[in-house]
């Protein structure tokens, strides 16, 4: 008897019911198909309407078109070459080898805030400035500024929305003003960046331009000490105020040709000036400036003394991600650094994959 | 006749447990990582050495499977699925391996510095090229999904065997120790 029982059990083991068998192959099927929906789910494809680097560059294209080849953002562009004489100052804050005294190769894109790139120059638009800092080690410094003393938004969705909002409509050829209006009103801290925004009235070129970080960041000493900081280029070139005269102007590609004039005449410099937060400084709101008084660092000096056609410049090709920082500079807690991080990825790897269309600076528009 | 399988050595099933937890976490992080715009960052900060951990485990994998004996499989077990079995156990060491290649090759071909952790970076392999970068790129997504679904046929095939056809094949590569009866 015994022995039977343990037969008829591995018999049982070794052959199980049909019933069985379509329960247990229910159970693998379930299984995998959780898998495959955890999966799924982590990819976003169960939330359509999440802002995702591929929908935000989306609206880009949706608010100025798609111009294979180039930038999503900041699409009109020249790139410059020079160097950075660091003189040591930001050694005490950051270990990064690029604040010990010494030269450092700089590569540059001056650009426009728009995704057009053929868009003609205007006092108004917002000039950005991309830069790459070689360090002897290997290590890079990305960083792009805007000429904006401080950001009109505190978070990606803010960005995305104001950009959706301010589309023209194709019948009147001008935003809708109850979308502006609405978003304004949902909005204060663009209200209040605008303000200071309206008092820093536009300078007559790229060459005297201010740039602004405008994100926090932190710089990280030798001893591991982290400090809140923002960081501007200001000109060495003085401040001459853009004539508002409002007709448009002769030459569409006023800004740029001028740039290329002045470089040709002598290198342009600005001064690289860090802004040493205190506790308490807000870091995770770009829209919200720092009390005045704030220590300021003269790190160096920024000489850009090259300058060159996006066409033969290596400088197309670089991605300014904020966040591809050397040891010694991290990020801050900032919202719109990681966002930036992926749109601008997401903007890099559409564009690289596309034929390249002649810029509107061609190379011989830069030749002397 | 005894209906439990030869596992295979501790050394191969522990290198298995430990690939295996690591190309979850990454594949969740790859496909988390490119539809987000607030954790990208700190994502990719994590991708990016993981990666290069799976490569180099998989390269210590091969080498210790060269020098262990693998158990046969069941007695039982049709000459068709044999095949199906050493193929995607030929698919899975490729995309393991060739993967993180990719990766690797997509961001020097793309010009970014490629942090590993701190200051220290990885040389580029390839030279900067943007149409390779983006055509790297996609292959990355590409094999990436291949790897997720290649995953799951494994692990469906796995839990069939076991609980349906009850071969124990899940012992052959069970983390603890099954006793021979």
């Amino acid at each position: 008897m015994p022995n039977d029982v343990s037969t008829s059990t591995d018999k049982q083991v070794a052959k199980p019911n049909a019933g069985s068998a379509l329960v247990t192959t229910a159970a693998v099927g379930i299984i995998i198909l959780a898998v495959v929906g955890i999966f799924l789910y982590l990819g976003g494809w169960f939330s359509p309407h999440k802002l995702t680097p591929a929908r935000f560059t989306d609206g880009f294209e949706e608010a100025n078109g798609v111009h294979p080849g180039f930038r999503r953002n900041h699409a009109k562009g020249l790139c410059v070459t020079g160097f950075f004489d660091s003189n040591g100052q930001g050694a005490r804050l950051s270990k990064a080898e690029v604040f010990k005294s010494g030269r450092y190769p700089v590569t540059g894109r001056f650009s426009l805030g728009n995704g057009d790139p053929y868009s003609t120059d205007a006092p108004n638009t917002v000039r950005g400035l991309g830069l790459q800092f070689s360090q002897p080690d290997g290590e890079k410094w990305r960083t792009a500024l805007i000429s904006l003393p401080i950001f009109p938004f505190k978070d990606p969705q803010g960005f995305y929305d104001n950009m959706i909002a301010s589309i023209p409509d194709p019948n009147t050829h001008k935003p809708d003003p109850e979308k502006m209006k609405a978003f304004i009103a949902n909005h204060p801290e663009t209200v209040r960046a605008l303000t200071i925004i309206k008092s820093h009235p536009p300078s007559s070129g790229f060459d005297n331009t201010s740039f602004y970080g405008l994100t926090a960041f932190r710089f990280v000493d030798a001893n591991g000490n982290s400090t809140p900081v923002r960081w501007s280029l200001v000109p060495l070139q003085p401040f001459v105020a853009t004539e508002m005269t409002g007709a448009p102007p002769l030459d569409k590609n006023y800004l740029f040709d001028g740039l290329i004039a002045s470089i040709h005449q002598h290198p342009l410099q600005w001064r690289l000036i860090v802004t040493v937060g205190q506790p308490g400084d807000p870091t995770s709101d770009a829209s919200s400036p720092w009390p005045d008084g704030r220590e300021q660092i003269d790190v160096g000096t920024l000489t850009l003394d090259i300058v060159e056609s996006e066409e033969t410049s290596p400088a197309r090709d670089i991605n300014f991600d904020p966040l591809v920082l050397p040891a010694g500079i991290v990020p801050s807690d900032d919202p719109l650094l990681s966002a930036r991080s992926a749109v601008y990825s997401q903007s890099f790897t559409r564009r690289a994959g596309e034929k390249k269309e002649p810029s509107a600076i061609t190379p011989s528009d830069v030749r002397k | 006749m005894t209906t439990t399988p030869q596992q295979f050595p501790a050394s191969m099933r522990f290198l298995h447990w430990l690939t295996a937890v690591l190309v979850l976490t990454m594949l969740g992080i790859g496909v988390a990582m490119v539809a987000s715009l607030g954790d990208y960052h700190s994502l990719v900060s994590v991708h990016r050495p993981l990666g290069i951990l799976i490569f180099l485990l998989v390269v210590i994998r091969y080498v210790n499977r060269r020098f262990s004996k693998v158990p046969p499989l069941p007695p039982d077990f049709p000459s068709r699925e044999r095949f199906v079995a050493a193929a995607s156990e030929i698919l899975l060491y490729t995309l393991l391996f060739v993967l993180p290649l990719v990766g690797w090759g997509m961001l020097s071909a793309a010009g970014y510095p490629i942090g590993i952790f701190g200051s220290f970076h990885l040389f580029p392999i390839l030279p900067r090229n943007v149409m390779l970068y983006a055509f790297l790129r996609k292959t990355h997504t590409v094999l990436a999904y291949v790897l997720f679904f290649a995953f799951a046929a494994h692990l469906g095939a796995v839990l069939f065997h076991t609980w349906v056809m009850r071969d124990r094949l899940f012992d052959r590569m069970a983390p603890w120790r099954v006793r021979v009866r």
